[in-house]
């Protein structure tokens, strides 16, 4: 009985929280920061490069990159290192 | 080793996926693509080789501590570029304005003028060793694993 009170009491929090958002939610169209104007303005002024997207991935965001470059490093020392030849081994 | 008629196809193709994978990297600040992808279809070439021709006869020239010494040091270039420019911030672009790829295009498009992007365009190519480089060496390890396993049986 507790459990079914406390769940329902949990569903109608839920329910208001999302009723509310929905109604605050801004038009569509219209996000809340101007950043993606900004960089489309900027980008060949600030880093030189015509090809904008080049520049989120490598400049603005940089540090994404850094962070995919670590992942596809990681992931080819973990393959490289599960299949090796070990010492072992007869060599060919 | 596959058939004589894959093995003529992948002598046509190769070079031409080797030359359109260069070309996506050189421009990855001009037009669509950049390191990561034109690594991959640099690397895909590389599996074209290793299925058509067999990995018997391919990795000889495929060596594995080549491959990784190139990785390693495309991603070395790739975060001692982005170390470069701490003097303003991490990942500031400072060859902008500079010798090196620093012209500033006026605003809108402009394509014809590919000496842009600051260290965006030696980003690509530290990115693209280090792709191109991974991805070869994980195809090379697993040929020689699964022949192995084919031997071993």
């Amino acid at each position: 009985m507790v459990r079914k009170v406390a769940i329902g009491f949990a569903l109608v929090i839920v329910g208001t929280m999302l009723f509310a958002t929905a109604l605050m939610m801004r038009p569509f169209g219209e996000p809340p920061s101007t950043m993606d104007d900004y960089i489309l303005e900027n980008t060949q002024e600030v880093t030189g490069a015509n090809n904008v997207v080049s520049a989120v991935v490598f400049d603005w965001r940089g540090y994404d990159t850094l962070g995919e470059a670590t992942v596809l490093f990681t992931a080819v020392t973990a393959v490289v290192m599960l299949l090796r030849r070990r010492k072992d081994e007869a060599p060919e | 080793m596959m058939s004589k008629v894959v093995r003529t196809v992948a002598r046509l193709v190769t070079p031409a996926v080797l030359m359109f994978g260069l070309y996506v990297i050189m421009h990855g600040h001009v037009t669509s693509g950049g390191g990561f992808q034109g690594g991959a279809v640099f690397a895909s070439a590389a599996a074209l080789v290793l299925v058509a021709f067999g990995s018997e006869r391919v990795k000889h020239h495929m060596k594995l501590p080549d491959l990784t010494a190139i990785s390693a040091s495309g991603a070395l270039l790739f975060i001692g570029l982005g170390f470069a420019g701490i003097g303003t911030t991490f990942f500031y672009n400072l060859f902008v304005g500079s010798a090196v790829f620093g012209h500033i295009p006026a605003f809108g498009p402009a394509h014809e003028d590919i000496w842009t992007g600051g260290v965006i365009p030696l980003m690509n190519i530290g990115v693209a060793l280090n792709v191109v480089a991974g991805l070869t060496a994980v195809m090379v390890v697993m040929a020689i694993a699964s022949e192995n396993k084919r031997d071993g049986e």
